[in-house]
This record gives structure tokens, C-alpha cells and sequence, in this order.
């Protein structure tokens, strides 16, 4: 597996050269930086940690600043972990798009969903609601309905959907391709839409 | 607009070259490639442009409006769509609104535009 980091910024239009239209995001992608290697002896596991983003010294722990001087770079505001990078690294390099990623290819990206807090069972489990607004419903269109049944099992069964929190999680999004690459700018097209807000770190993978 | 934003759409908006200046009212003439198996060719559909959606991005649309045998068609282009060959200004309108959608109420003589003849002399090539 290999990836970079970047950053979402938006979505615009594509067309490619056989006339079709895609709908498309922007990504900012690295420079990133590398900033761990982890390895089978001493980690358990062979994997490449990277960086991306300026983060300011004052808003950075001391334990992190000492990380980061490893590498030789300034604090990064994103770090993420690559497990058995295919493509051979060294502490402190510099990664850029054109460096991991080509036109064409098909990649995963892992986002954070934008939290829409909490919602009712309609729009986070898809239920259909009641169904309809006569006969005796008046204040019940969009209740779940029943979450158990009678004096047994005389307990509602753990988890059963029901309202709460919904968004804001770690999302991976799997198999969009890459439109178009600009090297000179980092920036990456790809197809479709990625998850969460603009200007939030999504993590792309090969 | 997000100044990255810009630069990617300006980068496909540079490549299409040829877009007349054109706006709701004009009347004009979209050079469309038709593809039939392997071979390509040209067909016209003239008529009134009664809307550009989304103007200054990549997602920007027209809708060109014309009577075919007694039958209204309306034809929504994507202006950068690699299928468009061209697009001729055949007539300037001189309309009040930037959507015309009251024409669709409309038919025969109610249905005409006036010509903007002052714009002719200034509809300079984008």
C-alpha cells in the first residue's frame, strides 16, 4: 500500500477526452513529509508515517516537537500511518503527488464525515417513518415504532437502531479515480465526492 | 470562490477556446458533434438562449430554446463540453431578465425579441 495526505478544498466539473462529465473534488495533495519508519523488529510491524500541514510551534507538545526534529522538519497538523509502504522512503522526505499517484488510478480516501448531530431514526437509519398521516397519527410520523416485545424478553436488545449522534466518523470512502493530476500545484481530481467539509485532512490511499 | 478552486477551473476554461459573448435573449447557432459509430459530424441547433446557469464556473450552462415543427425544444448545453464545436451569435435580443422562462407561455407573435442593435457593434470575441 502506498498514500499521501492532503487536504479537500471543493468540487467542480471535469470533462474528459471522450466528452463524459464527471463531478469531481479538489484535493491538495503534500507535500508530505515522512516522519516515522516503523519497522517488523523493533514495532512489530513494518509501516511509514507522514506528515502534512503547518501547525504552529506554540500550539505543538513538547513531546511532539522532539518527534517531528527527528525527521528535521517544523510541527505537521496531520500525521498518518501507511502500512507496508510500496514505495521505498527515508526520514525526512518529501512526498509529493506526482510521486505516489498517476492519472487513472483507482484510490480509497478516509475522511471525516461532517457531524450533523443528533438526529432522529428517519435520517440516520433510514427508516420510512410511519408511513401515513390519517388514521389516529398525529404526533408520530417519524417515531421508530416498537423496540421490543412484551414480558419476554422484557428488555430491548443492545444495538437496536434508534435516534443519536450521527456524522462526524471516520469514513473510507473505496475505489474513486484519479481525473487529473497538477504536479506543479499538488493538486489531485477526483471522481466523485469525498467525505467530509471543505478544508478538512482526508487520507488517500493506493 | 476558493483561489485553488479558481485555478483549476481557469486551467479548463483556458483550454476551451471560441466562447462567443452571448447572453439571455440572443439567438444562437450550437455546432453540436454527433457521433455515429465511427464517424463524426456537425449539427446545428439554432434558437433563443433563455438562461446561463452558473456563469464564471466549470459547471456553467445554457439553455437554448427552439419551435421544431410546432414543437418547443429546449437543449441544455454545458459550455465546456467537448461536444459543442461552436457557437455562433446569430442575432442580439434585447431582453429585460436574465431568464426568459415567460417565453414557454408563450408562442407566435408574443414570443419574439426584440433586436438589440446597439450590442452588435460591440460583441466582441471573448
Amino acid at each position: 500500500m502506498s498514500g499521501l495526505i492532503g487536504k479537500k478544498i471543493g468540487m467542480t466539473r471535469y470533462f474528459d477526452n471522450d466528452g463524459r462529465s464527471f463531478g469531481c473534488t479538489v484535493v491538495e495533495v503534500g507535500p508530505c513529509v515522512v516522519t516515522q519508519l516503523k519497522t517488523l523488529e523493533k514495532d512489530g510491524y513494518n509501516a511509514v508515517q507522514l506528515g502534512f500541514g503547518e501547525k504552529k510551534e506554540k500550539n505543538t507538545s513538547k513531546a511532539l516537537i522532539g518527534h517531528f526534529k527527528k525527521s528535521g522538519t517544523t510541527p505537521k497538523a496531520k500525521v498518518a500511518e501507511f502500512k507496508d509502504f510500496s514505495k521505498s522512503v527515508n526520514l525526512g522526505d518529501i512526498l509529493n503527488v506526482a510521486d505516489i499517484f498517476s492519472e487513472g488510478d483507482f484510490v480509497d480516501v478516509i475522511g471525516t464525515s461532517k457531524g450533523r448531530g443528533f438526529q432522529g431514526v428517519v435520517k440516520r437509519h433510514g427508516f420510512s417513518g410511519v408511513g401515513g398521516q390519517t388514521h389516529g397519527q398525529h404526533n408520530r410520523q417519524r417515531h421508530p415504532g416498537s423496540v421490543g416485545s412484551c414480558s419476554f424478553p422484557a428488555r430491548t436488545f443492545p444495538g437496536l437502531r434508534m435516534a443519536g449522534r450521527m456524522g462526524n466518523q471516520r469514513v473510507k470512502v473505496q475505489n474513486l479515480q484519479v481525473l487529473k493530476l497538477f504536479p506543479e500545484k499538488n493538486l489531485m481530481l477526483i471522481s466523485g465526492s469525498l467525505p467530509g467539509a471543505n478544508n478538512s485532512f482526508v487520507i488517500i490511499e493506493k | 470562490m476558493n483561489p485553488i478552486i479558481k485555478f483549476v477551473e481557469s486551467s479548463f476554461r483556458e483550454a476551451k477556446t471560441g466562447i462567443p459573448n452571448f447572453k439571455a435573449g440572443d439567438t444562437v447557432n450550437v455546432h453540436v458533434k454527433i457521433k455515429e459509430g465511427n464517424k463524426e459530424r456537425i449539427q446545428n441547433f439554432q434558437g433563443v438562449v433563455i438562461q446561463r446557469k452558473n456563469t464564471n464556473t466549470n459547471g456553467e450552462t445554457f439553455t437554448v430554446r427552439k419551435i421544431s415543427s410546432g414543437i418547443a425544444v429546449e437543449r441544455i448545453f454545458p459550455i465546456l463540453s467537448p461536444s459543442i464545436d461552436k457557437i455562433e451569435v446569430v442575432r442580439k435580443g434585447s431582453v429585460r431578465r436574465a431568464r426568459l422562462y415567460y417565453l414557454r407561455h408563450k408562442e407566435g407573435k408574443g414570443a419574439r425579441i426584440k433586436e438589440n442593435k446597439k450590442a452588435e457593434s460591440t460583441s466582441a470575441q471573448e
